[in-house]
């Protein structure tokens, strides 16, 4: 689907099932955000299995990501402000679901936009999230290898073998496209504006809605051990931890993730 | 500069795709000979049948000891997904019936397998899809054949027979540039040679029947799906970018992303066309990509050495292999196949038609069969077995001529294979 925000067309997805058909209305809207330099298609085991199951699901492509219209923002606030305007947009207030920058990104958004954040899933994210500066050098001169580093560290060691859960597919080839047929210039961007982030623990201190925190016991972007500040301020929070997953736990074991969603969903709805 | 935490390739020919069987503990790959699986739930189910989570439903559309191949090949050739066929035929088909419709227009090396020649030159057209054949050392000629109806540029990276060695990146860019795909069958270079993803191909085709399998004991074929090319541009692509009823009204460039056509032509493709790999069939072929790095070392190594006797040998009128200094691709050859352009050839037998027929008869250890990426040598008459069907002037404009002798060199012990080659050859010349 498309939509505007500011004048600049956002490109979403929501599992072929429109999001304003005949009775939705009062199905909670679930908004998937994905991570740096990725686009909405990292949730495809989970976009279209919640549109299928009594949610509107919209996983949207950030500003300059996707097929959404550039250009691609400089601060994790400006994200935050811009994911509250698509809730409001689309009829929040939104279950706002949000990987690694979109964790924060997620975060920053229900301290900051309570009203428009009915409660938030943060999935692979620390407090904080320093970039490798070989990481971040190759993303700055868009060089390949940032596609390569990433795609290498993103994933836990079953997924250097493969055995995908979607047959045929490649997890790591998957994940080295995606991030390689960003635009220039995008990934950078992202890289650097996570690493600048410092506001997780005042965000996290400011949340007022239900609050679950998906994370990879494999996790080599954001260690199990890096959330551990973030646990330890949302004390009401559901922790899930998979022992299987790195860092793209919705992409290596999407069956757990969505057992997780709908845990959530089912106790902020309740 | 800290190093990709990959395995490198050699191992992912031994491992990509396959974790041991959490059950048994099975260390190779369990052929899964099973046509069905069974639901979790009745939910489970209807998810699965509306690509709402993925898995396994009925062994036509995925099965776990195929998608272990695919994940496999897609792997080695770096692509983000593939899909196993009954033979390499219908993986050209397949990719060519997830892309086309009625009314679309391909342009093609000319220089291509007579199988392929016929599907588009003969088959196709009936179907309202239409070929223009060009020749694959000019990409010019590729870009003055784009119609406004074209939507696929498809080319082999080593030419079927006359091993003619394609310009990736070259034909790529022409593609490219008019918003079109390149789709590439790479059978005789495998991923061990060259990667076409790497130099801008869209889709790799194989015949896994041939090198990538290697033991000459099962036919497959597979369809690569590079991820790179962006289906939803400029319209031009209904089937993969706009809402398909097959799926209530999924469209697969916007739910799969980078992964709408290798998605497509499972969930279609496999579904409508059938034309699936059989598990056992997976499991033989599995063996053969096991060895892939050290076979096509070998391979190489054998055709280096045969090349050098034909060379020397009074009864060849010419040769035909990149790694001969006559081949017009020679030096692109060295730049894109630095381990090596393959291990078919061909040759021409002074004398003839007749001479050839004679040197046919008079091998002993090669094999006279339709084949080629066999660990045995084999040896075939292009012009009166696999392109008999193409009338004179399209032989002639593939560069076939009637002495041409095709060879696929073996594993066996490259002093037996040109002990027999040359006594071949000795007996073509006594009339």
């Amino acid at each position: 689907m498309r939509f505007q925000i500011d004048g600049r067309t956002v490109h979403a997805a929501t599992g072929a099932v429109a999001i304003d058909r005949d009775g939705a209305a009062d199905l909670p809207l679930v908004l998937l955000v994905h991570g740096a330099g990725m686009d909405r298609t990292v949730w495809s085991q989970q976009t279209r299995w919640l549109a299928h199951h009594d949610a509107r699901a919209v996983a949207v492509d950030l500003p300059g990501h996707g097929g959404s219209d550039g250009p691609a923002l400089g601060s994790i606030a400006d994200l935050a402000d811009w994911i509250a305007a698509v809730a409001d947009e689309l009829g929040g207030p939104a279950h706002l679901i949000g990987h690694s920058m979109g964790a924060f990104i997620a975060l920053e958004a229900a301290a900051r936009h309570a009203d428009s954040v009915a409660s938030v899933v943060l999935m692979g994210l620390g407090a904080a999230m320093p970039v490798h500066p070989d990481l971040q050098a190759a993303a700055d001169a868009d060089d390949p290898l940032a596609a390569d580093l990433m795609a290498g560290w993103m994933h836990g060691p079953d997924q250097k073998f493969g055995f995908n859960p979607t047959p045929g597919m490649s997890m790591m080839g998957t994940s080295r496209a995606v991030i390689e047929t960003s635009p220039d210039g995008v990934l950078s961007l992202d890289l650097a504006l996570c690493a600048a982030y410092d506001g997780a623990g005042d965000a996290a201190n400011a949340l007022v809605c239900p609050a679950t925190l998906v994370l990879g016991r494999l996790d080599r972007m954001t260690p199990r051990r890096a959330a551990q500040p973030l646990v330890d301020v949302l004390e009401h929070a559901t922790v899930v931890e998979l022992a299987t997953s790195g860092h793209a736990p919705m992409m290596e074991e999407p069956d757990a993730v969505r057992y997780a969603l709908a845990g959530h969903l089912a106790r902020t709805l309740s | 500069m800290v190093e990709p935490d990959h395995h490198r390739f050699d191992t992912r020919a031994l491992h990509a795709g396959q974790r041991p069987d959490p059950t048994t503990g099975s260390r190779a790959v369990p052929i899964h000979q099973t046509t069905s699986y069974v639901f979790d739930s009745v939910d489970h189910a209807a998810g699965l049948f509306n690509l709402e989570v993925s898995g396994h439903l009925y062994t036509r559309i995925s099965n776990p000891t195929v998608a272990v191949l695919e994940e496999r090949l897609a792997s080695l050739e770096g692509g983000v997904g593939a899909v196993c066929t009954a033979s390499g035929q219908a993986a050209l088909h397949l990719a060519a019936a997830t892309i086309l419709s009625a009314g679309d227009h391909v342009v093609a090396s000319r220089n291509i397998y007579g199988g392929s020649h016929n599907l588009l030159n003969l088959t196709m057209p009936r179907f309202g899809i239409t070929t223009t054949f060009v020749d694959p050392r000019d990409p010019d000629a590729f870009a003055a054949a784009i119609r406004p109806e074209t939507r696929l540029v498809y080319a082999e990276t080593l030419g079927n027979p006359g091993i003619e060695v394609l310009d990736v990146a070259a034909i790529a860019a022409v593609a490219h540039d008019h918003g079109l795909p390149l789709a590439v069958d790479s059978t005789f270079a495998t991923p061990y040679l060259m990667r076409p993803i790497e130099h801008g191909a869209d889709i790799v085709i194989h015949s896994v029947t041939k090198f990538l399998g290697g033991h000459g004991v099962a036919i497959g074929g597979v369809v690569v799906d590079g991820g790179r090319f962006d289906w939803a541009a400029d319209g031009k692509f209904p089937t993969l970018s706009e809402p398909y009823d097959g799926y209530h009204g999924i469209t697969f460039t916007e739910e799969f992303g980078t992964a709408a056509l290798s998605m497509r032509a499972r969930a279609e493709g496999l579904r409508d066309f059938g034309g699936c790999m059989s598990p056992a069939n997976a499991f033989y072929l599995l063996q053969g990509v096991e060895t892939l790095p050290l076979r096509m070392a070998r391979h190489v190594e054998n055709t280096h050495r045969v090349v050098e006797m034909l060379d020397a040998h009074d009864a060849v009128s010419w040769i035909s292999h990149p790694s001969h200094p006559s081949h017009p691709d020679h030096e692109l050859a060295a730049r894109l196949y630095p381990n090596g352009a393959g291990a078919i050839l061909s040759f021409g037998v002074h004398g003839g038609r007749e001479a050839g027929r004679r040197f046919i008869e008079a091998v002993g250890l090669a094999s006279h069969l339709a084949n080629v990426g066999d660990a045995k040598t084999l040896v075939i008459h292009p012009g009166s077995t696999t392109h008999q069907q193409m009338s004179n002037e399209d032989l002639a404009a593939a560069g076939i001529s009637e002495e041409l002798v095709r060879l696929s060199v073996g594993l066996e012990d490259p002093d037996d294979i040109c002990d027999d080659l040359s006594r071949a050859l000795r007996a073509s010349q006594k009339a």
